[in-house]
């Protein structure tokens, strides 16, 4: 089964010793939230709450009637003190709610749910209500996933613990720590979609991750723990799908085409909690990591923490830091101003040394084809590295150039050091407008 | 704390790799073969290297002067061209034929298509290209290595060739045989070889096809016929083989883009040498055979596209 391989990949260093045996830590109440209304894929929230309103943690604070979006909450007990433009990880400003803390944590009532007796609609409900978005950082409302559309037959739910992207441990931490809460939030999803089969893929490096579950989930019928080669970008939805099932998810097509869903670890949780609970996505695990900050540590964070305060609270940066990441070194986003929140899809904050990410100067394509080599899905990046350069867009219809992933293994490689995947954004930005026009 | 921080487009780490340590690579894979031709040529093969190198770097420098653009010299491409063209010159040549071959080399085999990248035959061998058909003579005269006194001779394949004397295997691979300056010494190859696998500058594709091509249908034609046709491992350990296959039909420049397509390459290489060794007029086909495979390179590309993924 988990025989097959998908192609490319790189093998970066991985530095998780920076992390890996650190616990996870409860971060401490922020003063102030900034929770953007969008931080999810789909319509963004709109305000439900008006400044100076009084909330608690877990008060819904923003929604959307649309299907494809997902509430926001408050993360902390206090006041609503403005609903402005703010520094946003993702969209570089965009509307966010700031709530001032009063000091307490006062909860919202949550409605606990019977786990075992649910049906998959209050399921469903529960899910969406509590804001729950796939928490590896493309954060694509969970309840949307758990809803296949008519005539799409689900089999095979798949648990994604292998956190390729190198620095991450949040989601190790949490398949340790969190073995049995991970176990039943896949048990919930399984009965949502009304699947008999289901697979968690690690990577082989989690050793302890891989017994903890593989002991929690013994004799469980149809559920099976994979080992994985670690291997980046084994993480990926379609490369994890053609390990473990050897299925190919059609090109511009989504998982459940080939009748798979995969959710990550902490978003098992997450469904747990909400529905055991009724607790709302007002919390989630970051990795602050990197030579960068001077305290490495895995963090439980409120929503809407400025990834200032965190920092402060691992000691801060050092003086020779040059780029703070939000997420991983792979895919995350440089930020230009430490105000950003945490937000849903946060799951890491890298601080990187200046020499770590110097520049280095751009030089001729040799044709070496190492980009070619490791695409992982078996593009040909410099053919359309030169195509986008020409701007020769229409030559670039039959490169399925829109299926590049943006992994960047090609750029990691790329000897003549070419900013690759810049260049794919913007190649797949001006296709998307001409298919638009 | 900072308040400025560098922002740019994921990925934010990088592999080692970039093109300087590339051809620092291949100036350190060569470094055997030219310390074994200035073991068996003395003075001339230093001579030789030395006005080639110089020549192909002073071509690259005034072409991209004249031509405004940014001199490059420090990326080590010329002098890798430079390194390679003085191997494959016998050792007799005049040094102002080794200087036109250079400048031929940098300025038609590899400026003229836009520099570094840009070029569809391995510049070393267009320069060689060029020498073969201007100096036919001194391109085609062998001396003894070792011995001072220029004495001409004739090369393994000349001699099996035109005289059906075969050169016994370890000699081959030791290197005292003649022939031109870098290809006297399988094993010093071999070395240089062996490290650029090791670190991972070049792909094993092309060159294990090329070997294995040559080596099956060398041995086959070998069993048709045994006197006419040469044992296979002569074929592999003899002349330009080597060179050619380790150090010119790995330049990825001139290569294809995927590993389909590199097996192809090293497959027709093998295939063109093979034809040209055993029926053509020259006793030797390495620098034809990759210069003809370089030209379809395109065509190669354009037929073994990878395959996308989700795609049937």
């Amino acid at each position: 089964m988990a025989g097959t391989k998908f192609s490319g990949g790189i093998h970066p260093r991985y530095f998780r010793e920076l992390t890996r045996d650190k616990p996870i830590k409860t971060a401490k109440l922020p003063g102030k939230v900034f929770i953007p209304l969008s931080q999810h894929t789909g319509a963004p929230a709109q305000p439900t709450v008006k400044v100076g309103d009084e909330v608690k943690v877990g008060t819904q604070i923003g929604k959307s009637d649309k299907f494809i979006s997902s509430p926001v909450h408050s993360s902390l007990s206090g006041k609503v003190v403005a609903i402005e433009n703010h520094p946003h990880p993702v969209l570089g400003r965009s509307p966010a709610i700031v709530i001032e803390g009063d000091g307490g944590d006062e909860r919202e009532e949550f409605t606990p749910r019977d786990p075992e007796a649910i049906t998959p609609e209050e399921a469903r409900k529960s899910i969406a209500q509590a804001g729950i978005v796939g928490l590896g950082g493309a954060a694509f409302p969970t309840h949307v996933k758990l809803t296949p559309p008519e005539g799409k037959e689900i089999d095979t739910f798949i648990l994604n613990g292998a956190e390729c992207e190198p620095y991450l441990t949040g989601d190790y931490r949490i398949m340790i720590e969190k073995t049995d809460e991970v176990v039943q939030g896949l048990k919930i999803i399984m009965r949502t979609l009304r699947v008999k089969q289901a697979y968690v893929g690690i990577e082989k490096d989690k050793a302890e991750a891989i017994e903890s579950l593989s002991k929690a989930l013994r004799g469980e019928e149809g559920v099976e723990v994979v080992p994985l080669e670690v291997r980046y970008p084994q993480g990926a939805e379609k490369q994890l799908i053609k390990t473990l099932l050897n299925r190919e998810v059609p090109s511009g097509g989504l998982p459940l085409d080939v009748g798979c869903v995969v959710n990550n670890a902490g978003t098992a949780l997450a469904v747990y909690e909400a529905v055991k609970f009724g607790k709302p996505l007002y919390e989630r695990v970051v990795t602050v990591t990197g030579r960068g900050v001077k305290d490495p540590v895995n963090l439980r964070v409120r929503i809407g923490t400025p990834i200032g305060d965190l920092l402060g609270e691992c000691g801060g940066l050092w003086e020779d830091t040059g780029k703070v990441i939000t997420g991983g070194p792979m895919m995350g986003l440089a930020q230009y101003s430490l105000e950003v929140p945490v937000i849903k899809g946060t799951s890491g904050i890298l601080c990187l040394e200046e020499r770590e990410v110097a520049f280095q100067e751009e030089m001729p394509c040799i044709r070496c084809a190492r980009c070619v080599d490791v695409c992982p899905m078996g593009l040909l990046p410099t053919e359309m590295r030169k195509e986008i350069r020409a701007r020769r867009w229409e030559r670039l219809s039959d490169s399925h150039l829109l299926d590049c992933m943006e992994c960047g293994c090609c750029q990691y490689v790329c000897p003549a050091c070419i900013p690759l995947v810049h260049l794919f954004k913007l190649g797949k930005s001006e296709l998307r407008r001409m298919k638009r026009s | 704390m900072k308040e400025k921080f560098i922002i740019t487009a994921s990925p934010h780490i990088k592999g080692r790799m970039n093109v300087r340590s590339m051809m620092r690579g291949v100036i350190y894979a060569l470094i055997p073969a030219i310390a074994a031709s200035i073991y068996f040529y003395r003075g001339r093969a230093i001579d030789l290297i030395v006005v080639s190198v110089l020549a192909a770097l002073a071509t690259e420098a005034i072409f991209q002067k004249v031509r405004h653009r940014k001199v490059t010299l420090l990326d080590g491409s010329a002098l890798v061209t430079g390194l390679l063209l003085a191997l494959v010159l016998p050792p007799s040549l005049p040094l102002g034929a080794a200087v036109l071959g250079a400048v031929i080399a940098i300025a038609l085999g590899k400026q003229i298509f836009g520099g570094l990248g840009y070029n569809i035959f391995n510049p070393a061998l267009v320069g060689r290209a060029f020498l073969l058909a201007t100096f036919p003579v001194a391109m085609t005269t062998w001396t003894h290595p070792l011995s001072l006194d220029a004495v001409t001779t004739a090369t393994p394949q000349g001699l099996w060739k035109f005289q059906g004397m075969a050169t016994p295997l370890f000699k081959l691979f030791l290197g005292q045989v003649s022939g031109s300056l870098g290809e006297s010494s399988a094993v010093a190859l071999l070395l240089g070889g062996a490290y650029l696998f090791w670190k991972k500058y070049i792909d094993w594709r092309i060159p294990l096809a090329y070997f294995i091509t040559v080596f099956v249908f060398g041995g086959i034609t070998h069993l048709i016929n045994p006197t006419k046709f040469a044992a296979p491992l002569f074929q592999v350990l003899v002349g330009g083989f080597l060179l050619g296959a380790i150090f010119m039909a790995t330049d990825p420049v001139t290569t294809p883009l995927t590993k389909r397509g590199r097996w192809i390459f090293g497959f027709g290489s093998g295939i063109i040498l093979i034809v040209i060794r055993l029926w053509g007029g020259l006793p030797e086909g390495v620098m034809y055979s990759i210069l003809l495979m370089n030209m379809v390179v395109p065509l190669i590309n354009r037929y073994t596209r990878t395959k996308p993924f989700g795609v049937r």
